[in-house]
């Protein structure tokens, strides 16, 4: 018994060691109804299998490194749903926020050449400002975050129509350094393996020390074998990708920026005490309040970060498209965000989520869509196909959440 | 235990507490007064203003009139940190657990250790103390809350109460969902509490229970003061004739009416 980590002793625990081990407890856990990010894995293979069938360019290295690029973007704005989603609410106007923010830099980089950086402050300050304005409203009146958001998905627009003035659409100089990152900036050959291996390494060293610590402490931890064959994984797969975009154009830059938002935010959800409390008041509001959790400043900060990050997609969209015009974030964007975020794994119930549905949801995304295009279909069959994906998307949640009731697994 | 009586400290000191609602007067003029290593049971008929002297000692609305004292000191409980700053725990019948989250998650709700970034690996050792401190059955400190039992949730709920190192702990009903053995259960966790020299105050409308831990038995009714009786010198029957107010009630009839 002693020689049992403390996590470990309990007689009544299944102890699966091993790597038949692990694959049984996976199986376990996928059984009960904590699909984790299988649905979407599955999802992209029998995507990607169909548009491949149909036309061979969709796997080409240059389609899936325009690929990366699309869907940054939005993937963004993605990032930032998953967290009011999380808190279970909504935002409805990451679209208009993300082109009210692309009109705001326009405006004052184009016409009133104030300084790139400047301008682009003040557009990740009005996503900010807008945010806190939700968040007052939702803690001091008790308006719904549907309803909020459904105004400000009108009301910027409108403001967004409003700061473009007359002539409609500007179009931002192509040496201006926004557009250069949003067409031009990739990785190129020897960052892209360097950053392969470096990520393996981190992963490693990351991993080896957190199990030095828990075995100091007494508690199980993963083997140096089970590490080393990660990080070997890790760097393999990396390297794969990167070998195979590199040759057209390889990863833009923009791309990692919106990796490294998402590994921030994972961070910040999962090992800070706001990402606990985050999860908390999603899960359980009132026991999160009773817990002396600032339940109003958690909403706030998610309504904050929702919108800054809608700002930030916006400058990248404009970056993409060198210009900032009166469709910027209309149409689809706000719905393509809710979208990923659903079919990356996020609850629409709230409290279950990581911030990797983002990138995986989006993924998904971009490939109907670049699928489609591919196959010279217009919009509205786009629509109804992304439509169709979301609900199968939302239906395998909610029979996901049935499982884990029945599976107490919460 | 007998040898600290003498020095025992008392925790918690109501002085004419008053609390109204509009028109209604919840409470009027309660005193009660909680001893460290003491189990004081609150009991009262339904309105008998007991849920109402629990939110005011959790900080959930503050009295109108009257004063609290903790060791000595007055204090003001305007907020449900207030309380928990000033050494008072609440578990509350309904527990407010997390069910999405792990037992650690639970047990460190709205508390952090060292900064912002969370220190994991104290986290789980301390939850595994507390654990095996409370001899609380719980298999692994890493699975949702959703999967455990009645029992066990209130262990992880109290579990969670002592983490501030409180002097009062206010359990509201803890065996009113529970089975015989998860029952026993906690009443074993009541009195490890009190052994380790906490004050304890347990709301509960089950005799049984009372009588098995409770050193004092304090007795509202219709928002005051209705006796304070000792659980060794007294009898269910002066204990229920104090709630419901009068030597005739249902119980004693249905006694009567069962005995003949």
């Amino acid at each position: 018994m002693s020689t049992q980590p403390t996590d470990l002793q309990d007689e009544r625990l299944t102890i699966n060691t091993g790597l038949s081990g692990a694959i049984k407890k996976s199986r376990d856990r996928i059984k009960s109804g904590d699909l984790g990010n299988l649905p979407v894995i599955i999802g992209l293979l029998i995507i990607s299998t169909i548009f491949q069938f149909l036309n061979p360019f969709f796997l080409s290295s240059a389609n899936l490194s325009n690929l990366l690029m699309e869907c940054s973007a939005v993937g963004v704005l993605a990032l930032g749903i998953v967290l009011v989603l999380l808190v279970g609410e909504i935002d409805l106007s990451v679209g208009s926020m993300s082109g009210l923010s692309a009109a705001i830099f326009a405006v004052q980089f184009v016409r009133n050449g104030l300084p790139i950086v400047l301008c682009i402050l003040l557009s990740i300050a009005a996503g900010a400002f807008i945010g806190w304005l939700y968040g007052q409203i939702y803690n001091r009146i008790g308006v719904p975050a549907f309803v909020i958001t459904l105004a400000g998905l009108l009301g910027f627009l409108g403001l967004q129509l409003f700061v473009l003035g007359a002539t409609g659409t500007i179009n931002l100089p192509f040496e201006s350094p926004l557009v250069q990152f949003g067409q031009q900036a990739y990785l190129g050959h020897t960052f892209s393996y360097f950053f392969a291996i470096a990520i393996a390494i981190a992963r490693f060293g990351l991993g080896y020390y957190g199990a030095m610590t828990r075995r100091k402490a007494g508690l199980s931890a993963p083997s140096l074998i089970s590490l080393a064959l990660q990080s070997l994984f890790i760097a393999i797969s990396l390297g794969t990708i990167a070998w195979y975009l590199n040759k057209s154009r390889g990863i833009g830059w923009m791309f990692v920026f919106f990796i490294i938002l998402v590994v921030i935010m994972d961070y910040a959800l999962r090992r800070t005490s706001w990402g606990n409390s985050v999860f908390a008041v999603g899960g359980n509001r009132e026991a999160a309040r009773r817990a002396g959790i600032n339940v109003k400043g958690i909403y706030t900060s998610v309504f904050i970060l929702c919108s800054t990050l809608g700002a930030i997609g916006g400058l990248l969209a404009a970056g993409r498209l060198a210009a900032a015009a009166q469709s910027s974030g209309t149409g689809d964007v706000n719905l393509n965000a809710i979208a990923a975020a659903v079919i990356g794994g996020t609850s629409l119930f709230g409290g279950r989520g990581s911030a990797y549905a983002a990138p995986l949801g989006m993924v998904v995304i971009a490939s109907i869509s670049s699928g489609l295009t591919l196959m010279n279909l217009n919009s509205s069959i786009r629509y109804m196909v992304t439509g169709a994906i979301v609900l199968l998307a939302v239906s395998v949640d909610a029979v996901a959440r049935r499982s884990r009731t029945s599976h107490g697994r919460g | 235990m007998s040898s600290q009586t003498v020095t025992r400290e008392t925790v918690l000191s109501l002085k004419n507490v008053s609390k109204n609602f509009g028109a209604v007067a919840a409470l009027t003029d309660v005193e009660l007064d909680i001893k460290a290593g003491e189990v004081v049971a609150l009991v009262g008929d339904n309105g008998a203003g007991k849920s109402t002297l629990v939110k005011i000692l959790a900080g959930v609305h503050p009295q109108d009139v009257g004063v609290v004292k903790i060791a000595g000191q007055e204090v003001h409980l305007g907020s449900p940190s207030d309380s928990i700053k000033h050494g008072i725990a609440t578990v509350f019948q309904d527990l407010a657990l997390c069910d999405n989250l792990d037992v650690v998650q639970n047990l460190y709700l709205g508390r952090q250790l060292r900064g912002h970034r969370l220190d994991e690996v104290t986290m789980e050792t301390t939850a595994w103390e507390l654990i095996r401190q409370l001899r609380a059955k719980i298999p692994s400190v890493r699975i949702p809350i959703a999967s455990l039992s009645g029992g066990q949730r209130q262990s992880v709920a109290i579990a969670r109460s002592l983490l501030g190192n409180p002097k009062l702990i206010m359990l509201d009903e803890p065996t009113a969902a529970l089975g015989v053995a998860q029952t026993a259960e906690v009443l074993n966790l009541i009195e490890r509490l009190r052994d380790r020299g906490l004050a304890v105050i347990l709301i509960s409308h089950n005799m049984d229970d009372i009588f098995a831990v409770a050193d004092r038995i304090a007795v509202l009714r219709l928002g005051r003061n209705n006796g304070m009786f000792k659980a060794k010198d007294t009898s269910r029957k002066e204990v229920i004739e104090a709630i419901t107010g009068s030597v005739d009630n249902a119980v004693t009839q249905r006694a009567e009416a069962h005995s003949k």
